[in-house]
């Protein structure tokens, strides 16, 4: 993964944002050719992707199946009741609707934000690191490899109220249960497993930095600290954000970890994702959809926001590009591979 | 800097094991608790006092059927690598190599499709797959994850398809290849350490997904390693079979952990073999 993002990541920065790449190939006929290839690829995503998203739309718009007043018995099929699931949410039952919004939004932010701090020292510290480097790569993936399963039952262990994570700091704090200090369990053991993923992205963008960029900042009588801001982090900014946007976005749909280190239904850890599945459990999939609904337009907006963001780097030395820059995904695409 | 080498040196190396420290320690008192005997599982000590194999030996019990998760995992992850990889690398040297219209839409499609919450995914597949009759079936597992596989292994092998200079492809056909096979002759055996490390990454994406897997079975015997050791309950109900627990994690983690090391070696290799440098 490092040698893929070490040499991904010049071509990157070196390319302009928007050139028309448009070399003259050796064949003609490419587009046929490339329909050809792309299409197998598009025609799964259409089924397992495109399709379900458009029937969890639909189904959003159907409530659960009520009596009929007629006959007595239960409806065969769910009413159609239009907007009244997302009414009920933003309404009757938004108490939870709203917690699970909020436990998103603080996991995400605070999980992401002490990744990205982590990840950055370790990237620094790999980047000198001559001597045992063999090692320190193995192990920074070993958190990364580990299914987050395994890892929801590994920190439910050491956060057992008789676990090791009580006899060495001296507290007895049950922290499965419900209370901040599930939340802080939960933002611990996410942070263990996802920081040496940043770390590695990072240290990508540490290795294409040139040296002679260093010496002339020292000749001139920059420090250290001076290097790290003026230089390091610049630099490394392209691959940073795109570590960052994965890790937000894969943060906002957290299920299996909270799930499986402090339990479903806990108010205290209980996200968007973890709402939407407990529902579709239940059998009351309109609102399940409709929670699922909401949950991929936020994802969406906030990886929209990010990608502007890293457009108007971008464009720094792209004028004309202006109404590209909202999908731009050739910065997103290169960068990160 | 205005501290001597030689703290400088000893900085590094302090830094080198804390990192090491942070990662691997967690991991290490999961496999030092599976070697605990069950009447010392609450020991704190950094080793085990008396080494045990009896957690393992619970775990792979036939009555647990945790070996038939294995089996299952391995069937659904190996597959899953194995079709998103064939299919990506078509696209992904369509992306990297051809020009077309629309290729940036596409391929913007394409990676967005990796960003939708699975859930949004599995509540209508699961209602569409009840009625398929597909409800603890390989397939139920499999065609989800290519949701979310595909993209990645699109995504990856873009880039490695992309680093290799054009030249290489241009010259085979100069000498009468034709695109096709200048693919198969030059393209596909230089992307090899890149394709080996695109199908590692999509392998580990795909061994441990838990929601999918979750939501598609509902008998035992089908259910993929992340969720059997989720449900894993021991004899007694009311006691938490940790050992056990930490014993499964332990089986499920290790094939991942032989991969990383392997991809370490396969990596390094890339690097001194590639003809692109």
């Amino acid at each position: 993964m490092v040698t893929t993002q070490n040499q991904a990541a010049p071509r990157a920065l070196a390319l302009p944002a928007k050139p028309p790449r448009r070399r003259p190939r050796a064949t003609s006929g490419t587009g046929r050719l490339a329909a050809l290839l792309v299409s197998p690829t598009l025609l799964v995503l259409v089924v397992v992707v495109l399709y379900p998203t458009l029937v969890a739309l639909k189904d959003s718009l159907y409530g659960t199946p009520g009596l009929n007043p007629k006959t007595g018995f239960v409806n065969d099929t769910d009413p159609f009741v239009g907007l009244q699931n997302y009414g009920a949410i933003f309404g009757a039952a938004g108490a939870r609707f709203w917690n699970a919004f909020w436990n998103t939004t603080f996991l995400t932010v605070t999980t992401v934000a002490l990744e990205t701090v982590i990840g950055i020292a370790m990237a620094l510290i790999m980047h000198r690191a001559f001597q045992g480097r063999a090692l320190v790569r193995a192990s920074i993936l070993v958190p990364w490899a580990i299914p987050t399963a395994v890892s929801g039952l590994l920190w439910r262990w050491i956060f057992n109220s008789n676990g090791v994570a009580n006899a060495l700091t001296g507290q007895h704090i049950l922290w499965t249960t419900e209370g901040f200090h599930a939340k802080l369990a939960v933002i611990i053991a996410d942070v263990w497993k996802t920081a040496p993923f940043i770390g590695l992205l990072v240290l990508a963008g540490l290795q294409v930095i040139s040296k002679e960029v260093y010496e002339a900042a020292r000749i001139d009588g920059a420090g250290a600290l001076r290097q790290f801001w003026n230089i390091t982090l610049p630099l490394v900014k392209p691959a940073l954000l795109v570590a960052v946007l994965f890790r937000t976005l894969d943060a906002l749909r957290m299920f299996d970890l909270p799930y499986i280190l402090i339990g479903a239904k806990k108010t205290s850890v209980e996200t968007l994702s973890m709402l939407a599945q407990d529902q579709a459990a239940n059998v009351r999939f309109g609102p399940a959809a409709a929670y699922a609904v909401i949950l991929f337009v936020y994802v969406f907006l906030i990886a929209l926001a990010f990608v502007r963001l890293l457009g108007a780097d971008v464009l720094g030395d792209d004028g004309p590009a202006r109404t590209r820059r909202w999908w731009l995904p050739r910065r997103r695409t290169e960068v990160a591979a | 800097m205005t501290l001597s080498p030689k703290l400088r040196k000893w900085l590094l190396y302090a830094g080198v094991a804390a990192v090491v420290a942070y990662c691997l320690a967690p991991f290490y008192w999961m496999l030092v608790s599976s070697l605990r005997r069950t009447s010392d599982i609450f020991a704190n000590s950094p080793f085990p006092t008396r080494l045990s194999f009896e957690n393992y030996l619970a775990v792979l019990d036939p009555s647990e059927s945790f070996t038939r998760a294995l089996l299952n995992s391995l069937v659904v992850a190996g597959t899953t690598t194995v079709v998103a990889l064939v299919l990506a690398t078509f696209t992904a040297y369509a992306m990297a190599r051809l020009e077309f219209r629309l290729k940036r839409l596409v391929l913007t499609l394409i990676i967005a499709t990796s960003m939708f919450p699975v859930v949004s995914l599995v509540v209508p597949l699961l209602k569409m797959f009840v009625d398929f009759g597909w409800i603890n079936s390989y397939q139920a597992m499999i065609v989800p994850s290519m949701s979310f596989t595909l993209p990645l292994a699109v995504w990856n092998l873009t880039a490695f398809f992309r680093q290799m200079p054009d030249e290489l492809e241009h010259a085979a056909m100069v000498d009468g290849c034709t695109r096709g096979q200048a693919f198969r002759k030059i393209i596909i055996p230089l992307a090899a350490p890149g394709m080996f490390t695109t199908a590692i990454i999509t392998f580990i994406a795909a061994w441990n997904e838990f929601l999918i897997a979750l939501s598609m079975t509902n008998k035992p015997e089908m259910q993929t390693a992340p969720v059997a050791i989720s449900t894993f309950s021991g004899a007694s109900q009311f006691e938490t079979p940790f050992g056990s627990q930490m014993a499964a994690g332990v089986l499920v983690t290790v094939p991942l952990v032989i991969m990383v090391l392997l991809f370490q070696r396969r990596i390094v290799a890339g690097l001194t073999a590639g003809a692109a440098k």
